[in-house]
């Protein structure tokens, strides 16, 4: 208790005491504040990535590429391919008796962004005519959806926002065709909304495609029919093509995006880290040095080294937490929803919006008390080892 | 009159590069319960030097130091902090209060170092600060007082724990005449009245005239112990 009393009384001095040292700690708080700031925006990004990939596919729709392809773009897929798997077990059927299938074709236009005013690549999908069908949690928010066989496209939220020239009822030149905008589409958010849907036959006769498809998506009657449809096209020597479900497939496109941003912030923030661990570790020595007389003082009346330990120990971290929280703060505040878009692995641009997450928040708090613990551990240090002597000479 | 402390055969040493400093050697002194000491002498005589010994927050080079028979020169730091706690209060220069307490929290922070529960912390501080007549500023900032007003603070810091000795570095030399007065008869009362043992360096001529003894310290020698 008496230790305690000691340890309350001398963080009450330091701490009431810091107006005295008010730029030096501000210059501490801010470097932390940067710190995790830096972190937690980069994290944030990362989540809202992955909450976008994580939103989009589902596990009972298969896709269908040639055998070897990692990208929708350096696949093909030919028509008389795409009979045979209509005749595969395992999928969905029409009253026709038909699978609920979509042959698509994948290709980049180009789009300007609006925020910078620079070219980006975007896709653009023809799909067939269950396309729509196979998108769970579409909804066409305005217009309509495309004819088929018409110049026509629907154009996802995300994109609309990001990119000039695809608001409803704008005509736009993709490829070498002039194209109508007549819907604009949601899917909660999901990688789709980043894309631009014509009807496939159209999109093959525009870009000069012939009769060639990059994929085949196929609605599964349950999860475990993937498997009777993996076997199936193992089984036929014409079918070359690999079978996974949707799910699978996107979260494979993203993780290269996802590893190259969470790499590019992690050493990132942890260099800025040890930055401000060099700022917190000159403002607690200075802290130490100002108050050497109040601490010599303590230690005549009879105060241990323990509580002048302590104290030094919890300005540090009281600073740090300052800081983290301020970074935090300001990340939820700036970023947290800020929608952007960042290059998939299919080469085209992916919208989406930071996400702070209270796991986050933690993680950037974290970093920061570590930034306080350290920078405060060894003038701790000082402060308890301080010669009582010497230090009164100081004052 | 009993022994309070006594120093026998007390060195102090210094090294500096390759020269070793003695600022006192073979020096021995007692001083009695109940004892008012000024201790005197020139710059670099040592007084401060052995003030810091008195109050066990320097180490001696050699010699024996004892306070009512403990040897304060055997103690480590834990202890030596423990006994100051205990049995000694100081009184600085410069009054060396905590600017970010107010008077009644600087006047309790010996009192922290107790078992006392915070009730009976709050009775003797207030009883202190009535002692040295601050009572209706225990609310105030140092930097809200004058000097005068500031080193009687730092005296009922000093009695609040009810030490039997205390130690006194110069304790108006900061003061104008009449407040270093007000001051030296402050200790006087608490010679006289409360028993406190007393042991006080000071330049001061006048402010050793109310000592009972004084001793004069000169390269590391007592030249002179007259009574005053």
């Amino acid at each position: 208790m008496r230790v305690l009393n000691q340890i309350i009384a001398v963080t009450t001095i330091n701490l009431k005491s810091l107006p005295q040292r008010f730029w030096l700690s501000l210059s501490t708080v801010v470097a932390v504040t940067m710190v995790v700031m830096v972190l937690l925006s980069f994290l944030a990004m990362v989540a809202g990535f992955q909450r976008t990939i994580d939103g989009s596919g589902s596990d009972n729709i298969a896709i269908l590429m040639r055998d070897g392809s990692q990208q929708e773009l350096n696949s093909v897929v030919m028509l008389d391919q795409v009979r045979l798997v209509g005749e595969a077990p395992g999928l969905v059927r029409k009253p026709d008796g038909n699978a609920v299938m979509s042959a698509e074709l994948y290709v980049i236009v180009d789009g300007i962004k609006r925020s910078t005013g620079l070219k980006s690549n975007l896709p653009m999908r023809g799909i067939g005519l269950d396309g729509a069908a196979l998108r769970d949690g579409l909804a066409i928010t305005r217009g309509r959806m495309f004819e088929p066989g018409s110049n026509e496209i629907v154009v996802g939220e995300n994109l609309t926002r990001e990119f000039k020239g695809f608001d409803l009822g704008s005509e736009i030149k993709l490829g070498t065709a002039t194209w109508k905008v007549v819907g604009i589409f949601s899917m909660k958010g999901a990688v789709f909304e980043s894309e631009i849907w014509g009807d496939v036959t159209v999109v093959q006769s525009m870009f000069r495609r012939g009769n060639s498809f990059q994929t085949i998506r196929v609605r599964l009657e349950n999860d475990g029919a993937i498997e009777a449809l993996r076997t199936y096209v193992e089984n036929e020597p014409r079918l070359k093509l690999a079978v996974q479900s949707e799910k699978a497939f996107f979260a494979g496109q993203s993780s290269g995006t996802i590893r190259l941003v969470k790499g590019a912030g992690w050493p990132l923030a942890i260099a800025m880290a040890i930055g401000a661990l060099a700022g917190a570790l000159n403002t607690m020595y200075s802290s130490v040095a100002t108050r050497s007389r109040e601490i010599a003082t303590l230690r005549c009346l009879g105060f241990g080294g323990f509580p002048s330990f302590m104290a030094t120990l919890l300005e540090s971290l009281v600073l740090s937490a300052i800081g983290g929280g301020l970074g935090a703060l300001l990340t939820f505040l700036i970023f947290d929803g800020f929608s952007t878009s960042a290059l998939g692995d299919g080469f085209t641009q992916i919208v989406f919006s930071f996400s702070l997450t209270p796991a986050l928040v933690k993680q950037g708090i974290t970093l920061a008390m570590l930034v306080g613990l350290i920078g405060g551990f060894f003038p701790a240090l000082r402060a308890a080892r301080l010669p009582i002597v010497a230090a009164y000479a100081q004052g | 009159m009993t022994a309070l402390i006594s120093i026998q055969g007390g060195a102090k040493r210094f090294v500096k590069g390759r020269e070793t400093i003695t600022i006192f050697d073979h020096l021995d002194m007692t001083i009695e319960q109940g004892d008012f000491i000024a201790i005197m002498g020139p710059s670099g005589s040592g007084k401060t030097t052995l003030l810091n010994l008195l109050g066990g927050i320097d180490r001696a080079t050699a010699g024996s130091i004892s306070f009512a028979g403990q040897r304060l020169d055997q103690m480590n730091e834990g202890q030596l902090s423990a006994w100051r706690a205990a049995n000694v209060g100081f009184i600085f220069q410069f009054y060396n209060l905590m600017p970010a307490l107010n008077a009644a929290r600087n006047v309790e922070l010996p009192l922290l170092l107790t078992s006392l529960g915070a009730g009976e912390r709050k009775r003797r501080v207030e009883t202190a600060l009535k002692i040295v007549g601050l009572a209706e500023r225990a609310k105030h900032f140092p930097r809200e007082m004058s000097g005068g007003q500031q080193q009687r603070v730092a005296i009922a810091r000093a009695i609040v724990a009810d030490p039997r000795m205390l130690l006194c570095d110069e304790p108006t030399g900061d003061l104008d005449r009449k407040t270093a007065d007000e001051i030296l008869s402050m200790l006087q009362l608490l010679n006289k009245e409360m028993g406190k043992t007393i042991i006080m360096v000071t330049h001061d001529p006048e402010a050793a005239r109310y000592a009972s003894r004084v001793l004069h310290l000169d390269k590391g020698r007592f030249v002179e112990q007259v009574a005053a």
